[in-house]
């Protein structure tokens, strides 16, 4: 699965995007002018300051929001010419996200939180797809737990398992250890790097854990809204 | 398809979380007040009208000049209803000594059909109710009648060719209205006697009627059978228009009732509107992790749609459960009050539950729903993204629009829909504005925060328009509510004062002009008020511009009536202060001109005159034409002589008149009454205590309702209020356990909490009293005619318990956050 036919495997091609606000302060520049490209497979970290503009660019390349300037090419399809509800068709077949804050439905229990993407795209069996990745991850005997009475590494365990359920090609994690302590954090990076590897998922991982970052493929750093560098890394 | 199953699914999952349940209550408590409101206003309106229906002594009556003919009893009788026939003319009756003038009513067995007749068997002794109507050879009179006759219960009297046997003072008959052609001594005979009598000859002026009596709807398409067949001499009366005085009593009811309702409704509006803002909020996150997970911007709608027609339908189904269950309580705890035989809640209620929920849910909730579709995705990376809100003045006109379609078909009241609702528009209105002025200035105090206080005033501040809009909400709900006291303390002592003590408890009749010294003398030297003489004339209207009025077109059937009977005309120099000029004016008075006429508003109306027509009469074979100058309205609440037709003195003074007068004499003063029967026996004295203990009844009756409604919709509004308070706690929980986290002490904390609703609840307050006191005023004013008195003690009232209210509730919503450990509150977010 790692052949490379880079034109053809060519998953994302940002071109000169750019993102202003207007806030009460005036015109905030927040990105100015990334440019990049992503393959199929690879697994790209994102590594900047708080504030860089790191979850605004990972926004804009799921989808989000629409960049004000510079075209964002997602297989194909230019993310920037298609409206609210073609870019959610584009993610709802090929995205899968977690998040710092997990973000689970607190009234729906383990299962059900992972089932839920599954349903909404009106897929089959969701119960027992999701049941399989839970045990598969060893989250068999929380199933029906409700996300309070569930540990901060358990949570982001269960948001795991509903990013991978619905079989994405690419995943964005929007600095999904950032709210756990280093041990339960390692645990969890360990679990999605398998799941990825499996799966040959694209992983797309905001973080400022240098330690994660460096089991990336690829590490691309922001500087106050603009790329710094770009650069693969050595194992 | 796919939608429905998913969000039938995320309903069913989401019921236990609490801004689903909140909903839930807010629209059930909006079905169960109005459903309970909607019941027991019906309830009490039927049972009203019941007991008005005593004053026809029937559920239908129809008067005609001419004998009823049997088909119209056969054709009623064939029903299933129940009639009953009287016959009713004035004669002169003789005792062995002396003679006098007494109106005969003789009934058939049925008689009264609702209601009961009493009597006494002499004059001393105690009334009691009886179910027959008199032997054949016996007859009841009124009391004034033996003194008049000299006579005992137990002598006998001759009518006509009979003899007969009086056997009992007769004290109350239902019927009894205070109309003066009635007001002659009554004399109750079985209508079998009356043939032997010879009294009915041809061209004898008699009053037949037929009373009917049944189930509603019979009675109804009954007389809608008849309205076609009767001649236009017969007039088919129901209790609407039996007595005019506890018809304004009813009507003010009613209008009162209704008031209930549009305020119900209201409060109800306002729960949903507060909860489902806080299901918006509560649902944002969720809205923004199905849009990351690819959902389309229909499909949250549609699911927010649906989930909320779920919520909706629980929602009623719980509502009317509960409003049920208060309906059963209260009618059970009502049935002495209330006549009980009134039909059940049924599916009427259920169907009224769901039509409210139908539309206050998209008017109070849409808005919000809709900008809960609206969250953009990006909030699962960035907390304070927020979807922007939609314009207040969209927000407030759908709001406005559905709350006026749904009161609509509630309330068909124009008037005192265009009140409140424009009112409590502008209420509105106002409160958003003064919650944006205090977010602005109170920001102020953000800098010196060092004192909790001043933390909670410049929060105030920092929620901005959230603030603003929990002002209008909370201001709102104490306006309904404010708005429903005063109305109600007003409408009580209105109605104590109209019927108080004081009020003219006797009418003196045929008073000739040569005994009103004599008759002042007897009064005054009792300390009874010396009363006013009114002067009265018999006479016949023949004409109305000319138009002989037998053969002129009316614009109601009443007009016609009015026009061709015997009129009581009177003539007065200034008009009695109980009245009141609508159109035209009334003369100098000194006016020595040609002759002029003032006129009721509802003859005027009925007859289809206006001002500068000229009316026609028959005085004393005279022919006399006065032209309109004045229309009045009349109080007849006020007991005191009130005519139809009063003329500038001069018109009439040459023709003979006797007077009538109204008199109060303490219950039990029977000395002067006695003086006054012995030596003017020719002059009637009636009795209007029967009458005044029936619309006293009757007032009382709908008093107590009307406290019942008033204190039920009370308890709705106040819960209306927690559950508004309550919706915007889940920020400030939060937030008070973090101040505690970082070192704050609990009693801080909950100075800062209460600061910040003190401020809420006193501009709140202050609006929602000076608001409610204006709407009080115009609705008193323009609806229900009474002088409305400005209540300082009312009005500060409001104002306390506007900062009481909003205090205790956000004390009591956040004092689980506050005592318990804050981990917990940090935890669970
Ligand atoms: N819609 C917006 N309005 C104003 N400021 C914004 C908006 N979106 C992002 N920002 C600002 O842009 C900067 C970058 O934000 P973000 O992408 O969240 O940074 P990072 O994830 O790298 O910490 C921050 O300073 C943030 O406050
Ligand atoms: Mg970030």
């Amino acid at each position: 699965m790692n052949s490379f036919s880079p034109k053809k495997d060519s998953l994302f091609k940002l071109k000169n995007v750019n993102k202003i606000v207007t806030s009460p302060e005036g015109m905030l520049t927040i990105l100015s002018d990334i440019s990049f490209e992503i393959s199929r497979g690879e697994t790209i970290a994102i590594v900047g300051a708080s504030g860089a503009g790191k979850s605004t660019l990972l926004g804009l390349m799921a989808g989000l929001d629409k960049p004000s300037g510079g075209e964002i090419i997602l297989n194909n399809n230019n993310l920037v010419a298609l409206n609210e509800d073609q870019r959610a068709e584009i993610r709802a077949n090929n995205i899968g996200f977690v998040f710092q804050s997990f973000h689970l439905i607190p009234s729906l229990n383990a299962i059900e939180n992972v089932m839920f993407p599954l349903e909404l795209s009106g897929k089959e069996n969701a119960r027992h797809r999701a049941s399989e990745i839970l045990q598969g991850m060893g989250m068999k005997d929380r199933v029906t737990h409700y996300p309070h009475q569930l540990s901060g590494g358990e949570k982001q365990r269960v948001a795991i398992a509903r990013a991978f359920a619905g079989e994405p090609s690419v995943l964005f994690a929007d600095e999904p250890t950032g709210n756990l302590d280093a041990k339960t954090g390692k645990n969890i990076i360990e679990t999605m790097f398998a799941l990825n590897k499996t799966s040959s998922t694209t992983l797309i991982l905001v973080t400022h854990d240098k330690k994660l970052a460096e089991m990336c493929d690829r590490e691309i750093l922001l500087e106050a809204g603009k790329l710094v560098s770009d650069k693969a890394i050595q194992k | 398809m796919n939608t429905i199953r998913f969000a039938s699914k995320a309903f069913f999952r989401q019921v236990r979380s609490g801004e689903v349940i909140v909903m839930i209550s807010a629209i059930a408590m909006a079905v169960a007040s109005l459903t309970a409101v909607g019941f027991l206003t019906d309830r009490i309106s039927l049972s009203i009208e019941k007991q008005a229906n005593e004053l026809l002594a029937a559920d239908l009556r129809i008067r005609s000049p001419e004998p009823i003919p049997s088909g119209w009893v056969d054709e009623a009788s064939s029903m299933g209803l129940d009639t009953a026939i009287s016959q009713s003319f004035p004669t002169v009756i003789y005792s062995s000594e002396n003679s006098g003038l007494a109106r005969i009513k003789a009934v058939s067995s049925k008689y009264p059909l609702r209601g009961q007749v009493r009597i006494a068997n002499d004059q001393l002794s105690d009334e009691y109710p009886v179910k027959k109507i008199p032997n054949e050879n016996e007859i009841w009179l009124d009391e004034s009648l033996l003194y008049r006759l000299n006579i005992e219960v137990g002598d006998s009297i001759s009518i006509g060719n009979s003899e007969f046997t009086a056997s009992a003072v007769l004290k109350y008959r239902p019927d009894q209205s205070i109309g003066f052609a009635s007001l002659s001594p009554t004399i109750l005979m079985n209508i079998e006697s009356l043939p032997a009598t010879g009294l009915i000859t041809q061209g004898s002026r008699v009053n037949y009627s037929l009373l009917i009596a049944g189930e509603d709807d019979v009675v109804e398409s009954y007389s809608q059978l008849m309205e076609d067949i009767i001649p236009n001499s017969a007039r088919i009366s129901d209790p609407s228009d039996s007595s005019e005085r506890t018809n304004q009593a009813i009507n003010r009811a009613k209008q009162f009732l209704s008031l209930t309702i549009i305020i119900s409704v209201f409060l109800s509006g306002i729960a949903i509107a507060m909860s489902a803002r806080r299901f918006m909020k509560k649902r944002m996150d969720m809205v923004a992790l199905m849009k990351s997970f690819g959902a389309q911007k229909r499909f949250v709608l549609n699911t927010i749609v649906i989930q909320l027609g779920m919520i909706g339908v629980v929602g009623v189904f719980f509502g009317s459960l509960f409003g049920f269950l208060v309906e059963g309580i209260i009618s059970n705890l009502l049935t002495d009050l209330f006549v009980s035989d009134l039909p059940k809640p049924g599916f009427k209620t259920l169907m009224i539950g769901m039509l409210a929920a139908l539309i206050l849910l998209p008017g109070f909730a849409f808005s919000s729903l809709l900008q809960l579709s609206n969250t953009s995705p990006m909030r699962v990376l960035r907390k304070n993204v927020n979807p922007s809100p939609p314009s207040e003045i969209i927000v407030g006109t759908i709001a406005l629009i559905s709350l006026s379609v749904l009161l609509y078909y509630f309330v068909r009241d124009i008037t005192l829909l265009s009140i409140i609702v424009s009112g409590m528009s502008v209420i509105s209105v106002l409160l958003f504005y003064l919650g944006q002025f205090m977010a602005k200035t109170l920001g102020q105090l953000r800098g010196g925060a060092g004192a909790s206080w001043r933390y909670g005033l410049a929060n105030v501040s920092r929620r901005g328009k959230d603030s603003a809009i929990q002002i209008v909400a909370f201001g709102l709900a104490l306006t309904a509510l404010l708005l429903l006291t005063f109305i109600r303390t007003d409408l009580l002592t209105e109605w104590k004062k109209a019927l108080g003590e004081g009020t003219p408890n006797y009418f003196l009749i045929n008073i000739q002009p040569s005994q009103k010294e004599g008759i002042k003398e007897i009064l005054e030297s009792s300390d009874s008020v010396a009363p006013d003489f009114v002067p009265l004339i018999r006479a016949r209207m023949t004409e109305i511009n000319g138009e002989s009025v037998q053969e002129r077109v009316y614009p109601e059937e009443r007009g016609s009536w009015l026009a061709n009977r015997e009129a009581n005309l009177s003539f007065a120099k200034k008009m009695n202060p109980n009245n009141k000029i609508i159109d035209g004016t009334w003369w100098e008075e000194n006016y020595d001109g040609s002759p002029l006429v003032s006129i009721e508003e509802s003859a005027a109306d009925d007859m289809g005159v206006k001002i500068g027509d000229d009316l026609t009469f028959l005085i004393a074979g005279e022919k006399i034409t006065a032209k309109i100058s004045s229309i009045r309205e009349v109080d007849w609440n006020s007991f005191s002589p009130n005519f139809f037709l009063v003329f500038s003195e001069r018109a009439l003074e040459s023709f003979p008149a006797s007077f009538i007068s109204s008199m109060y004499i303490e219950e039990g003063d029977t000395g002067v009454l006695r003086e006054l029967q012995i030596n003017y026996p020719t002059v009637s004295v009636v009795d209007l205590d029967p009458i005044l203990e029936q619309v006293r009844q009757i007032i009382e009756k709908i008093s107590i309702a009307i406290q019942i409604v008033f204190l039920f919709t009370l308890i709705a509004g106040v819960t209306v209020l927690f559950s508004a308070v309550h919706s915007t706690i889940d920020e400030r929980r939060f937030e008070s356990a973090l101040l505690r986290a970082v070192g704050m002490k609990k009693k801080n904390v909950l100075i800062s909490l209460l600061s910040e609703f003190s401020a809420i609840g006193l501009a709140a307050g202050v609006l929602a009293a000076t608001g409610s006191s204006i709407l009080a005023w115009q609705i008193a004013s323009r609806l229900f005619e009474i002088t409305y008195i400005f209540n300082l003690s009312l009005w500060v009232l409001g104002i306390s318990s506007g900062i009481g209210l909003v205090c205790g509730f956000g004390y009591l919503a956040s004092r689980k956050a506050i005592e318990s450990p804050p981990i917990n509150v940090l935890r669970n977010n």
